[in-house]
């Protein structure tokens, strides 16, 4: 069976290690030189950028996160063996690992970083799909004769450069769709590179959990259950057309991905389903003019990223945590997609109203969903509310100084608040 | 209760029935159609809390009776009967199933409780008057276009009907607006209706009564209190409870000095706008009116997708003016005008549009300009 020398890039026929330079970094497998679409996932991105800045914590546990009241957001792999993981409160992994070193995240830093890794995967392949800062699906189909090696080859390459350059290391997950990719970059963290062939697809997913699927979280799963469906087995004896009336679109997906088939494409251009931020205090509260601040902050944020893609949303999400967790949204629809801020901010500001007798919150969010193209979005003045039209003009001219002068030219009073 | 009912009959009273109950409902009683069986007629009532319909047919009563049943299931069924089929309906007391046969099909559906079945509670109207069908008709078509969908302003989500000083007095008056646009719709004030109070009603009971208003010649007897409002044909009543809230003070939305006038053939226009619209793909389509002394060039650019042009004769003496507006609305308010030319009446390409048939102000139109 094929096989390839990550640490020298040395193809050959089968063999635990290396025939060049005895390395036991190989990777085997009958469709290693046939298989052509993958995901790229940066290992414990945020914590191996700080170890590459700070050389003294390489072998200190480190966590990345905000606060006191913080969530983790990365552990590097020390930490992560004492059982700190992403999204855990910051108190509990401290508990668990009190000798880590926390720092806050520096998203300047990491931006940079990803830009560096995204230019050498621009330099494979123009079919990049970028998940996030540190994660992006490849689809390096005939790129054989311009790279002069199999696509195996070229994303070993990848990770090997990533290390050598920027000091951080990457997993693969090679595969022939965007779905079994993303799973097998899973497999083998970190530094690994895994490959799922077509030929053993069925097999490889048989007895797996259905959680495994991107996008099925608690409530999709607990749905599922209630179905009796828990593994990719349990999905094969649903008849197709079950399965959509029971799960509408959903359904469909979950046939072809029970099969393993998945025919969307690497395109750096996926739609955009919503935008939202939502922010975590450090203490938890009911006073309304702090919140109508944060309200203000993350309408502009939200608006800022709408306006920076060109994109307008029609409905509103407001998010709210509560000290005991439980979590309120409301929503709303607008008349018309908007990407203006002001807009956001009063109808998000409507929804939280309607919601704030429910407090103290530890969590608020706001969110902009049903996004649409920007030119689809022109806004119409409001006949009721004047006003609305010379505060969208206010804040185009505002967007304008500080694309001059710098984000913080111009800003709001409430939003220092 | 056992009765026999001619299937035209039947399906005219369930359909009304059943287009208001809900689709998706949490109580299951909402999702049943009350059928009572009592002299010579069977009444069909149903609710969705908000709205309440009932609706009496003619029918043989053999024994008295009442019970509920699920209103879209019945409605389907006597849908795909044969014509002229003569339907009945049987219950055997503590059956728990209500037996439909006509012909050699039969079909038992389970049934509630009658006892479970919502009543809306009775009010005390404070006008009572009568109004015959086309001119409810002519209000309600005439405005129901406007009607927000945006849930934050709950208030604009129906019709505000009211008693209003027109041009020649007291008038009963409908409006409607979204925001964007806006219907202002007159008409004669029937007797009795003077002490009526304002209320908004809702959409979905300005849908359910144009089904009341197809005939001419019927008079409608409306009721109308501070929380609710009755629709009724001799066959047929509609109550409603009105949206709970304020219209806002749509007289200062209403432009009243534009002074430069368009006017122009309604339906070549909206033809017109209606073809340039088309190289648009986007849901806001703007169109580009350029105005100049009795030519108007209706144009639109899409950048991703083409342009059009189209040139139109109207009758135009003020300066030249650009100005843009949504395909869809001007198309919405366009199609309004049906007996004379549409007569525009602009100010400047930033401000309100006002709209109108000829000379008549008992229509009235407002429509907000975009940018293009």
């Amino acid at each position: 069976m094929p096989a390839l020398c990550r640490a020298c890039l040395t193809s050959f026929e089968n063999g635990p290690r290396c025939p060049a330079c005895r390395s036991p970094l190989v990777v085997a497998h009958d469709e290693l030189n046939t298989l052509s679409i993958a995901h790229m996932d940066c290992d414990a991105f945020y914590a191996s950028v700080e170890k590459r800045e700070h050389p003294e914590l390489r072998d200190k546990p480190v966590i990345i996160g905000g606060g006191r009241r913080g969530v983790v957001s990365t552990a590097c792999y020390i930490a992560r063996i004492k059982g700190v993981r992403s999204a855990m409160p910051m108190f509990k992994a401290l508990q668990l690992c009190p000798e880590a070193v926390v720092l806050k995240p520096r998203m300047d830093l990491y931006a940079e970083t990803s830009r560096a890794v995204r230019a050498m995967m621009e330099a494979l392949t123009p079919a990049i799909e970028p998940l996030s800062l540190d994660e992006a699906f490849l689809d390096l189909t005939g790129t054989e004769r311009l790279h002069h090696a199999p696509p195996a080859v070229t994303l070993a390459r990848l990770v090997r450069r990533m290390e050598e350059e920027l000091g951080i290391t990457g997993s693969i997950g090679l595969s022939h769709n965007k779905f079994l990719a993303k799973v097998a970059s899973d497999l083998d963290k970190p530094r690994g590179f895994s490959v799922i062939g077509r030929a053993e697809t069925a097999a490889f997913l048989r007895d797996r959990p259905v959680s495994l699927i991107w996008g099925v979280g608690h409530a999709a799963r607990a749905t599922l259950d209630k179905a009796g469906i828990r593994t990719f087995a349990d999905l094969l004896r649903w008849e197709r057309r079950d399965l959509h009336a029971r799960f509408g679109s959903m359904g469909e997906r979950l046939w072809h991905l029970a099969r393993g088939e998945d025919a969307r494409r690497v395109s750096r251009d996926a739609p955009v389903k919503s935008v939202s931020n939502e922010t975590t205090f450090n203490e938890d509260t009911a006073d309304p003019e702090i919140l109508d601040g944060h309200l203000w902050r993350l309408s502009e944020k939200v608006a800022d990223r709408l306006k920076a893609r060109d994109r307008a949303g029609r409905v509103v999400t407001v998010k709210l945590k509560r000290s005991d967790h439980a979590i309120l949204t409301r929503r709303v629809s607008l008349s018309a997609p908007t990407q203006i801020a002001d807009r956001i901010y009063r109808t998000a500001r409507g929804l939280f109203d309607g919601a704030a007798d429910k407090g103290p919150f530890r969590l608020i969010g706001v969110g902009v969903s049903e996004i649409v193209t920007e030119s689809g979005a022109v806004e119409i003045g409001d006949l009721l509310d004047p006003g609305s039209g010379t505060r969208a003009r206010a804040e185009r001219a505002t967007d304008a100084i500080r694309e001059r002068f710098g984000p913080d030219a111009i800003v709001k009073g409430r939003s220092l608040r | 209760m056992k009765v026999s009912i001619e299937r035209a009959a039947l399906l005219k009273a369930v359909a009304q029935a059943q287009s208001v109950v809900e689709r998706r409902n949490t109580i299951p009683i909402l999702a049943n159609v009350l059928i009572e069986a009592e002299g010579d007629s069977l009444t069909f009532r149903a609710t969705d809390l908000d709205i309440e319909v009932i609706d009496r047919a003619p029918a043989m009563v053999e024994r008295k009776g009442a019970s509920t049943v699920p209103a879209v299931t019945l409605h389907e069924i006597v849908r795909k009967l044969p014509d002229g089929a003569l339907v009945s309906l049987t219950e055997e007391p503590g059956s728990g199933r209500v037996t439909v046969q006509a012909g050699r099909s039969k079909f038992a559906l389970a049934t509630l409780p009658r006892e479970d079945f919502p009543v809306m509670t009775t009010t005390e109207y404070t006008a009572n008057f009568a109004a015959p069908a086309p001119l409810l008709r002519r209000l309600f078509d005439k405005s129901k276009f406007a009607i927000s969908t945006e849930e934050t302003r709950y208030y604009l989500n129906g019709v505000y009907m009211h008693v209003a000083t027109g041009e020649g007095g007291q008038v009963l008056r409908c409006v409607a607006t979204d925001g964007h646009r806006l219907a202002r719709i007159d008409a004669e004030l029937p007797d009795g209706a003077e002490t009526m109070p304002g209320v908004i009603v809702p959409r979905k009971t300005v849908g359910e009564l144009r089904k009341l208003l197809d005939d001419d010649d019927i008079q409608i007897a409306v009721s109308v209190s501070e929380t609710k409002v009755r629709f009724a044909t001799p066959d047929i009543t509609l109550t409603s409870k009105v949206i709970d809230g304020t219209f806002p003070d749509y007289s200062r939305v209403i432009p009243q000095a534009n002074t430069r006038r368009l006017e122009v053939d309604a339906s070549e226009f909206a033809k017109a706008v209606d073809r340039v619209a088309t190289v648009s793909s986007e849901r806001s389509r703007a169109v580009k009116l350029s105005l100049d002394e009795d030519r108007l060039v209706l144009s639109v650019n899409a950048p991703d997708s083409g342009a059009a042009e189209e040139e139109l004769a109207v009758a135009y003496g003020d300066e030249h003016l650009e100005i843009g507006f949504n395909a869809k609305y001007l198309l919405e308010i366009a199609s309004q005008v049906d007996r004379e030319n549409a007569v525009f009446l602009f100010n400047s390409a930033g401000d309100p549009t006002l709209m109108r048939e000829g000379n008549d102000s008992s229509a009235v139109y407002v429509v907000m300009p975009m940018r293009v």
